[in-house]
């Protein structure tokens, strides 16, 4: 059944994502009016095609997190169109969208967090499965056990508890949930940054694996630029909100256009003390998604900063082929 | 030669626990050349931080205690051991000597009380008893950690700054007696990229203007490269290798050292290539095993490493605890 679906409508992109914007209010006052909106994703389209790998960057509070929980519709947008598999997800409600919940999973930063403390993880595991009503309890348990070996834990791993396991194997434990279903998209948000640098790169070669033998489609949402241009096809850059920069991930390291991603790349320690790289360093910090900077977002901490960019909004254009970038210049 | 800022000589640090005493640091020695900047690297629970609080005397109580060992404080033409002296000497030495930067300025921050207020305080224990020249001070050093109109700042609390501009504020409070020795747990793991690079750029102003010496801990082996002279990888709370920066990252000669540099991603290496992986994970100090603590983990293991290797020199500073480093291939 699922490779029905994974051959049927292959013209198109997976996952299309159109002006997307996701304001909140900010309440005050003894009514809760909203005096003041965050815009937290402000006009942010972009595509991923079957067995792709997008990573989007950025730092905190740049909106990276809140369109990854819009594209499995843990939130609803303000405004804009998300289409996966050519349905249009954006108006539909919580009991229309769960057949398309099974297609589009997510693994959170945190496995603390993310697994249920009072669940055995064949529990946890097996929930999919009852949601979807797949299978009987004997079929289930011996998926369980096959998803478990699937991610590199034993089989008897399903009869403990959460605590039991390190951050690394409960991180397992995550991806193993997310690919429970055989989804075509893994919405990946923030996947390794809890881990330590020895078990981060056993997860990282997880998720290739798996994207290699199940054809996923990654979503990889991260701050570390270095990380994500490991794994990724295609790298977006946010700022406030917006798309910034959006190119191959080689083009983003080699031929960088956009003096934020400049900057991202300068800030990279590369554990190697004989280069001697010129850092960029910005100053100050980002500015309130509440109330962002005029013209471009960027002007306030830019090096390049001239009277036009703090007035007028640069557009999102196409610089090279497949190298998108918003900026006024070409620097 | 100088004598060091600080000498550790055969550290041992242990915590009671339910399931007995667990030895969280054990056997570990390194000095920290006065004015360079010193790394202590390695992953969670390999004692790097511990190691820390050692010095400061802050290990949690009761459970924590230093065990063995000498912790050698060289300021002033004074030498003291810190791991010994008394409780009301290191009160005078702690935040006035030695200061500290802890990873998360939020909590080490308190949230009551106006910056101005808790930078004053350490001025007025160690500085001065006047309170109007207290805030004056911490003006200034507030400028000094370039926290922009420092005259207005002083009387916000922290929850009105940023994530870096807190971290700022707790550099402020570590040197504003201007020690002997800073040490940073991990001051740049909670901030953003671009903000790492303002507070790495301003420790290093600070070190070259007040000839400090400091201790860098981090899991971060870039931010190693970038800030150290001298580095100790630590691992399950004992020293793998330690010695020169430059020399520790072109010739790794223990095993775990060369797998974590081998497993970082950088940017020049080819997307969706699978990366080098040190297998397993880090044993708990319950179940360490006799000998070589990296032993479980290691892809050069023989039967001599069930007895733990002793540390031996290879050139210069350049010291390795692993039986076999002489036999280990080139590291490419």
């Amino acid at each position: 059944m699922s490779q029905d679906r994974k051959t049927s409508g292959k013209s198109g992109p997976l996952l299309e994502v159109k002006d997307l914007h996701m304001h909140f209010p900010v309440r005050e006052g003894v009514f809760r009016r909203a005096r003041h909106w965050c815009r937290a994703v402000d006009g942010v389209s972009l595509t991923v095609g079957r067995g792709e790998t997008i990573g989007l960057v950025g730092e905190s509070g740049c909106g990276k997190s809140t369109l990854g929980r819009c594209i499995v519709r843990l939130l609803k947008p303000t405004s804009g169109k998300i289409t996966f598999e050519g349905t249009d997800l954006t108006h539909l409600r919580q009991r229309e969208l769960r057949p398309h919940r099974r297609h589009v999973q997510m693994v959170f930063q945190d496995p603390v967090d993310s697994l249920n403390s009072r669940h055995t993880v064949g529990q946890t595991l097996a929930e999919p499965f009852q949601i979807h009503r797949i299978g009987d309890a004997r079929w289930r348990r011996t998926r369980v056990k096959e998803l478990l070996e699937k991610v590199g834990l034993p089989g008897s791993a399903a009869e403990r508890y959460p605590f039991e396991f390190s951050g690394g194997q409960r991180q397992r434990i995550g991806i193993a949930r997310a690919i429970a279903l055989e989804p075509s998209l893994i919405i990946c948000d923030e996947p390794v940054s809890a881990l330590d640098v020895s078990i981060q790169s056993q997860v990282l070669n997880l998720l290739l694996d798996l994207q290699r033998d199940m054809n996923l489609s990654y979503l990889f949402i991260a701050h570390n630029l270095a990380v994500v241009k490991h794994v990724s096809d295609r790298i977006a850059i946010m700022y406030l909100g917006r798309i910034v920069e959006h190119a191959s991930s080689e083009t983003i390291h080699r031929n960088p256009r956009h003096p934020y991603t400049r900057a991202l790349l300068s800030a990279i320690l590369e554990p190697d003390p004989t280069l001697n790289r010129q850092r960029i360093v910005l100053q100050g910090d980002v500015p309130s998604p509440i109330s962002p900077p005029s013209g471009c977002p960027f002007h306030t901490r830019c090096p390049h900063v001239t009277d036009r960019c703090r007035t007028e909004v640069p557009l999102l254009r196409e610089a090279a082929p497949g190298h998108q970038v918003s900026c006024h210049y070409d620097l | 030669m100088s004598t060091p800022v600080l000498s550790i000589r055969d550290l041992a640090v242990g915590f009671d626990t339910d399931g007995g005493l667990l030895r969280a640091v054990d056997g570990v020695s390194f000095d920290v050349p006065r004015g360079t900047t010193l790394g202590i690297v390695g992953e969670s629970g390999c004692g790097k931080s511990v190691t820390a609080f050692s010095i400061m005397r802050l290990l949690p109580q009761p459970s924590g205690r230093i065990l063995g060992g000498r912790i050698e404080f060289h300021d002033n033409g004074r030498s003291e051991d810190l791991a010994t002296v008394d409780p009301e000497e290191m009160h005078r030495i702690r935040g006035n000597r030695i200061g500290m930067v802890f990873q998360e300025p939020l909590s080490a921050l308190n949230p009551v009380q106006t910056i101005g207020r808790q930078l004053s305080e350490v001025l007025l224990l160690h500085r001065t008893n006047d309170k109007r020249q207290a805030l004056a001070m911490a003006v200034e050093i507030l400028g000094k950690v370039g926290i922009p109109s420092p005259e207005i700042r002083v009387a916000e609390y922290p929850h009105q700054l940023s994530g870096g501009m807190r971290q700022r504020v707790v550099i402020a409070m570590a040197l504003a007696c201007k020690p002997a020795l800073m040490i940073a747990d991990e001051p740049t793991t909670a901030l953003d990229v671009t903000i790492q690079a303002q507070i790495l750029e301003l420790m290093q102003e600070l070190q070259r203007e007040l000839g400090m010496s400091i201790i860098l801990i981090t899991h971060d082996l870039g931010v190693i490269a970038e800030m150290c002279d001298e580095v100790v990888v630590m691992y399950a709370g004992r020293v793998a290798e330690s010695g020169p920066v430059a020399r520790i990252f072109s010739h790794p000669s223990h095993p775990y050292t060369r797998g974590l540099l081998s497993s970082i991603p950088r940017l020049t290496t080819p997307g969706k290539a699978r990366l080098n992986v040190i297998e397993g994970m880090v044993p708990t100090l319950a179940e360490l095993p006799a000998g070589c603590r990296f032993q479980n983990r290691c892809p050069f293991r023989v039967d001599a490493c069930s007895n733990q290797p002793p540390i031996e020199t290879i050139q210069d500073k350049h010291e390795v605890a692993c039986h076999r480093w002489r036999e280990l291939p080139p590291f490419a």
